[in-house]
């Protein structure tokens, strides 16, 4: 079945909207990650115009995100207070990464560099996530006692302390902030949600509890979205509402999925399978720009 | 969709047919030609393309007859029609290998491109029109893309060009369709021409030449509009002139359908 798409102009298949939205309403729900970095190259590929993907992923995501959300705060996995501070160096971060953005433009080639941060940012967390969830799930299979992190780090010294219940932390909050506000500064240039940094950063810099950092990614991605489509709307006129509906259909159905999912797995099988897609996309995206393309022109529009 | 269209084409053959073109200006007419009175007239199958939720592409019959005031003539007329969509400027780019990866390098700015454009004839391109005539009317494909403008360091913007038009033609955007106006008894001609589901909206000009011996000896044009309707258009709309309330309806509606499926989901635990 066949629907026309008013902003983005063409036709596509409605079940394959309603099952590219299902599939990563359940990453989002499992992993905390709002799942742009994966719908966005989705939707190129199925003949979207990429201004409109960008856009349109934008507002899909806020949908599955309040979805896996809400699924969250039932299990009280969600750190309000910890989402506020990051939320606040998010804000922060976000106003430097569109001057930064905008500055890029001016010198060109502004999407190489995007292309390029994907691959350095994704093959970097990826790789580590991996290695680390590895050797802790091997820990867990050997029995061995699991070495115990060091108890007084650079986050304990700083001042500014704060108690955070549900992640169980009492630390600065300088930390936090500054992993707010570098993720918003590489959210604004990527245009992304910036979950699948900010999942990795809260988990090895913030030491916050794998479960709980799945729930307030979240709530910290829907400010994020919710900000990115009012922008895209307003200035380039480029949200198609009709493709975000059948994108939300599947995807905060997949959610509560996702949710479950994740629901009955152990922290660090969570983690590995993370790691495992964040790196399946890095190898997709450095494919791209190493590989001779099938074809080398493209047709813009003149602004 | 089918029925429709046959049903509008017999209305339109039942109808008196409508109102005569517009004489071919004389310096159309090459001067060793025999002056001969000749009308074109024109029908489409719809003169409005209804872009509607559920569009996938549809079809335009568009069919006529040539006219004489005079005696018949020798042989050797045929029929050229032209569909072209709205004019528009784009920049093609051109991807090169530096240090191991595939950046954009060189860009080609062409000032008119159709957004869409369709030739068809009743016989190969070649042997209907001569070079010349093609310059001056500008109905081949390359022929319809002009005006094209790029910075000092690319020499070879034809290749440009040739990209534009390979990638257009593979979308079925610009259309070479030899041969397939069907002319009979030198009077009667019909055909059809394919409209993609990525079809531009706009306005769109239909042209029909007659040829003799390669060059125009009759012209006639009409329009069609191709344009959104219903919910597609309302949308479209919204989008465009109250952009914050459509931006903020696109939130509300993303946010309340989240809520309400983890609501739903709930309960349907529950029991």
């Amino acid at each position: 079945m066949q629907i026309y798409l008013p902003i983005a102009e063409v036709s596509v298949n409605i079940f394959l909207l309603l099952g590219l939205g299902g599939m990563v309403g359940v990453l989002s729900g499992m992993f905390g990650v709002g799942g742009g970095f994966l719908i966005t190259p989705l939707l190129f590929f199925i003949g979207i115009p990429p201004a409109v993907a960008v856009a349109t992923s934008a507002n899909q995501i806020i949908a599955s995100s309040v979805s896996g959300l809400f699924a969250h705060l039932r299990r009280r996995n969600v750190d309000l207070r910890m989402g506020l501070v990051l939320q606040a160096g998010g804000l922060v971060g976000s106003g430097a990464g569109v001057a930064l953005f905008n500055w890029l433009k001016q010198l060109g080639q502004v999407d190489l560099l995007v292309n390029l941060c994907y691959v350095v940012f994704l093959g970097a967390i990826g790789g580590l996530m991996f290695i680390e969830s590895l050797s802790a799930l091997r820990r867990a299979k050997g029995g061995a006692p699991v070495k115990k992190r060091k108890s007084r780090g650079l986050v304990h010294t700083l001042p500014l302390k704060m108690r955070f219940r549900t992640s169980g932390l009492y630390i600065s909050v300088i930390p936090p902030l500054l992993v707010g506000a570098a993720v918003g500064v590489l959210s604004a240039v990527m245009g992304v949600g910036g979950g699948f940094i900010m999942v990795p950063a809260m988990i090895y810099l913030l030491h916050i509890p794998t479960k709980v950092v799945i729930g307030t990614s979240l709530l910290q991605i829907i400010v994020v979205a919710a900000f990115t489509t009012f922008l895209h709307a307003v200035t380039n006129h480029t949200v198609d509402v009709a493709l975000a509906l059948f994108l939300l259909i599947g995807g905060v159905v997949g959610a509560q999925f996702g949710t479950r999912i994740g629901a009955r797995m152990k922290a660090e099988q969570l983690r590995i399978l993370l790691a495992m897609l964040v790196l399946a996309v890095c190898f997709k995206l450095a494919l791209d720009l190493f590989l001779p393309p099938s074809e080398i022109y493209t047709i813009a529009e003149v602004l | 969709m089918r029925l429709l269209r046959l049903v509008s084409l017999l209305t339109l053959l039942g109808l008196p047919l409508q109102s005569p073109a517009q004489e071919a200006p004389a310096t159309d007419v090459p001067p060793q030609e025999e002056l001969v009175q000749e009308e074109l007239v024109l029908g489409l199958s719809q003169n409005r393309v209804a872009i509607t939720a559920n569009f996938d592409g549809s079809e335009i019959l568009i069919f006529g007859a040539v006219k004489r005031a005079g005696p018949q003539l020798s042989p050797g007329a045929d029929v050229v029609i032209t569909v072209e969509g709205p004019t528009e400027s784009v920049a093609v780019l051109r991807k090169e290998r530096r240090a191991g990866i595939w950046v954009n390098t060189d860009q080609v700015t062409i000032h008119q491109a159709p957004s869409f454009y369709a030739v068809a004839t009743s016989a190969p391109l070649e042997q209907v029109l001569t070079a010349t005539e093609d310059l001056r009317q500008r109905i081949s494909i390359p022929r319809a893309v002009r005006s094209i403008s790029s910075r000092d360091e690319v020499t070879d913007e034809d290749s440009f060009v040739e990209a534009l038009l390979r990638i257009r033609q593979g979308a079925g955007l610009y259309q070479m369709r030899e041969g397939t106006v069907r002319f009979d008894e030198q009077t009667l001609f019909r055909t059809e021409v394919p409209l993609p589901s990525s079809l531009p909206v706009g306005l769109y000009t239909v042209k029909v030449y007659l040829l003799r011996n390669g060059a125009l000896a009759s012209k006639h044009e009409t329009a069609i509009r191709v344009g959104k309707v219903g919910l597609e258009q309302w949308l479209f709309a919204l989008s465009r002139e109250n952009a914050v309330i459509y931006a903020l309806m696109a939130i509300v509606v993303a946010v309340l359908s989240g809520w309400a499926a983890s609501e739903g989901f709930r309960l349907l635990r529950r029991q």
